[in-house]
Order: C-alpha cells, then structure tokens, then sequence
C-alpha cells in the first residue's frame, strides 16, 4: 500500500511521519521502531526522576470530546514524562457547547502556540480532519475517533503481545465482541496484518461483525469453542451496554453464555493463551471475574504498558522535524 | 587491539588507579565508553559491576535528527546516591555526549562526585567541559572524526573525513 496517496495527511513531503492517525498504511518498520523506543521507555518508570526532555518546552493539548479515564490519563502521563507541558479540555465544559465548531475550538488552542493535539471524537475522521487544517508543525494523534481507528491502543497490545509472545509470525490470535461498533478491533487487525501474525479471527454473533469483514485478512467464528481451538492470544472487546436493546444482542445473559470468556471458554484455547482487554471490562458481560484478575490475564499490564508506547509515539513524530 | 588504543587504555589506567578515589563506580557512555570500560573494568580491581549510559533521550539535537531506533537501556546497576562516579567515553570532541550523561545520571539521584575519564581528547570542545583521566589527545580539524571500531572483539582507531553538513 502506498502511504503516500491513501493517507497523505499522515505524512510530511519526504514520506516521514507526521501524524498518527491511523494504522493502516504504515510499514512494518514503523510499528517495530516505535515498539522498540517503547521497550526502552519501560524502566523510566522505576527512576527516581521519571522525566526525559526530550519535549521540554512543548505543549500538549488533550482534546477529548469523549469521555476517558484510562486514555486520557496515559497520555497525560507519557507527555509529562517527557517533560511536555499539558492542558486537558474536556468537552462538557468547552466552548463546542456554545456553539463553537471543533475546527474553530482547535484554531484557538493553536494560535496559543501548541505543539501537538491529542484528540478523542465520536465522530469517525475527527482527528483526521483536525490534522489536516493545522500548520505543518503541529502533531495530531488520533485517541479514537467514532468507530474507525484508536492506533495508540492497538500499539500498546502489540507491545504487550510481543513482551510475553516474540515472534508475530508464530501467533493465532483471536478478537471476541462487538467488531462493528469496536475502532480498537479495527486498528489491531491493521496491526497484526502489518506485523505478519499467523492468523487474525473475529468471534461474536453475526450482527455484531462487518459484513466485508473477511477482505481484512481475517477468519469469522460464530461460536467460542471453534473459535478458540489453537489461540496464542485471546483480546476481549467491551460490550457497550447502549447495544443492548434487543436489536444486536437479546440479552445480557444469552451474551455472556454464547460468548462471554469464563474458566471454561478460557480451556478451549491453548493452555499459555493469554487474555487481554482494553478497558474498561463489564464484568459477567463479556468476561468473568474470574478470568479478568486471573493469572492468564495481562489486563492490567496493558494500561501501564499504554504510557511507554505513548511517549514512544510522541517522540516519533517530535524528533527530527527541523532538517 | 591496536597498540596505540592499547597504551592509551594502560595510561588511563594508571591516571584512574592514582587518583585516591574512594570506591568508585564505573559507568560507561555506549558505545565506545561501554568498550573502554569493560577493560578498565577487568584490568583494576573495581568492587561491583559496571554501569552503563544510553545518552539518547538525553541529547541536545532530538529534534533535529530524531531518536535511533537502537536505544540501549541504560543500567546504572548500583544506587548512584553519594557515590563516586567515573564515566568513561571513547572520544571527547565537542563536550554536548558529556552534558547529556551528567543528566542522565542527576535523573537516577545525587552522586558525591562526578569525574571523566576518556580514551581519545580531541580538539573542538563547544563546551566547558574537561576530562579528569586522558588516554591520549589528538589534534583534529573539524571535518575529521576519531572513531572507535570493534571488529571480533578487537578495538581500532581509526581517523575519518567527514562531509561538512
């Protein structure tokens, strides 16, 4: 795939990085060099001083027209540690409710000198059309964007996939849940393409997955038992309680029945497989306690993982810009 | 290894064994210092293992030329609080390597002391910054570069041109 003419907003004239936007379309190298700067920003967290200047001096607008804990957090810790300055704008209390356009709220936070917008929508293509009415020397990253991509969340599972499994070219992995309406799902199946997994399946009821879903070089299971026979790595997507009003799901219980993750669905796949999330998790709708906190489980690993990947992206595209 | 990196690695030795400092710790800029260290490390009688520096996400030019994906971790094995340190580098030139490492290493506590020892003193410092412990010193022109190559093991010297950037 040419970067070039699919997502030309993404990158700079000499073809370097300059947005992350999206998944699809960046080169396996890409994803390796930010995994590796990644590894090497784990320990940071364990020094007595857990900054680095490599953006000191620089500001850091989180824009979040979505609601986030985790996310939002994550990212405010990794533009700290390296040494950024940050504002966070939550959108209840901003200016779009009176009125003001997301380009004309962004506009204004650029004309106070900021150097990179960390952005959430419900729209699809938010952050996308942010990038592209910036200056060249802003940065956009894309913090989930409606139902199309969340690539920072897919590059911390990628991290964390790698820590405990090596090799992509060795693993079956397997998505559970609401794929349709999942922008995670989206941007890890580009991921683990890009990165040469062995094998990608989606599980979940037919209504919860895109009909052309199998021209993204994945396999569809409808059921748990099938699905799971052979998988190195189980990924757990939420359920969003909104879908449940019978028209997608008809109930909570049947859900969780067909295709929720307990001791016994767990057995159906490879005795190392391990089981990740991205939060935050409906216990009992779409995986068990049980489960959740068990020793299989790298969940929480996943969230502090989050903040070396995302200084990792945030150095990318800061670092070497002015030739 | 070739006998001019040989005699200058005794002579820092000895500058280093002479000095009275009181149990000092080894730390080792990569890569070239990481090299330099491991000698000095195996040669004297040095009490603990060694530490090492990846200056990367230290440096001053980030943003101009990015990050190598090659980071090494950094592992500065023993608590640096009120320790002796003596870093060691391959080249001193212009001083910025030097400046970056004494971040770094402020970043893991507050040593007692802080002293340089280098194989190679070349001129071009930008900085005011001086070794304690000198291998050898050269005088370079600003399109040259000293640089330390390790083929099989073995450490060379060797003096390149470089295009003016």
């Amino acid at each position: 795939m040419n970067p070039g003419t699919d997502f030309p907003v993404q990158f700079d004239q000499h073809g370097k990085l300059r947005h992350f936007l999206t998944i699809q379309g960046l080169s396996e190298k890409t994803l390796c060099e930010i995994l590796d700067i990644a590894h090497s920003f784990i320990d940071f967290g364990k020094r007595e001083i857990k900054k680095i200047p490599l953006m000191r001096g620089k500001t850091v607008v989180n824009l979040f027209f979505e609601p986030s804990t985790r996310t939002r957090t994550t990212f405010e810790m990794a533009a700290k540690r390296l040494s950024a300055d940050v504002v966070n704008m939550n959108a209840a209390r901003m200016s779009t409710t009176k009125g003001e356009s997301i380009l004309d709220t962004v506009k204004t936070l650029e004309a106070m000198h900021t150097d990179m917008f960390v952005v959430r929508d419900r729209a699809s293509g938010a952050a996308q059309l942010i990038a592209a009415h910036l200056p060249d020397h802003v940065r956009v990253i894309n913090a989930g964007d409606g139902r199309h991509e969340h690539p920072t969340q897919a590059m911390l599972d990628m991290f964390t996939i790698r820590q405990h499994k090596q090799d992509f070219s060795r693993l079956r992995i397997a998505i559970v849940g609401d794929i349709l309406h999942s922008r995670v799902a989206r941007s890890q199946i580009h991921a683990l393409n890009i990165l040469g997994a062995r094998e990608i399946r989606v599980i979940g009821p037919r209504t919860l997955i895109p009909t052309d879903i199998e021209t993204m070089g994945v396999v569809y299971v409808n059921n748990m038992q099938d699905g799971l026979k052979d998988i190195d790595v189980i990924i757990m997507l939420r359920i969003q309680r909104e879908r449940m009003d019978g028209q997608l799901i008809p109930s909570e219980q049947e859900y969780f029945n067909r295709y929720g993750l307990t001791d016994e669905t767990l057995a159906f796949a490879k005795p190392d497989a391990m089981v990740m999330h991205p939060g935050p998790i409906n216990r009992g709708l779409e995986i068990s306690s049980s489960v959740a906190d068990g020793n299989r489980s790298v969940i929480l690993e996943q969230v502090t993982n989050g903040i070396a990947v995302r200084m990792s992206i945030m150095a990318h595209l800061m670092g070497g810009q002015e030739k | 290894m070739d006998s001019a990196v040989k005699d200058a690695i005794d002579k820092l030795a000895k500058q280093i064994g002479s000095s009275g400092i009181e149990e000092p710790l080894l730390v080792g800029i990569h890569t070239g210092g990481v090299w330099i260290a491991e000698i000095l490390h195996r040669q004297m009688d040095f009490r603990e293992a060694m530490g090492t520096l990846d200056i990367s996400f230290y440096r001053d030019d980030f943003s101009r030329v990015g990050l190598n994906p090659q980071v090494k971790a950094s592992s500065l094995s023993a608590a640096i609080e009120d320790r002796n340190i003596i870093l060691i580098d391959d080249v001193l030139y212009t001083g910025r390597t030097i400046r970056a490492a004494l971040n770094e290493i402020f970043s893991y506590g507050r040593p007692a002391s802080v002293a340089l020892g280098v194989l190679i003193k070349r001129t071009g410092r930008e900085l005011p910054i001086q070794s304690n412990f000198t291998g050898m010193e050269i005088d370079l022109k600003t399109h040259q570069q000293a640089k330390l190559y390790r083929d099989n093991g073995k450490l060379r010297l060797a003096i390149d041109e470089v295009n003016a950037t």
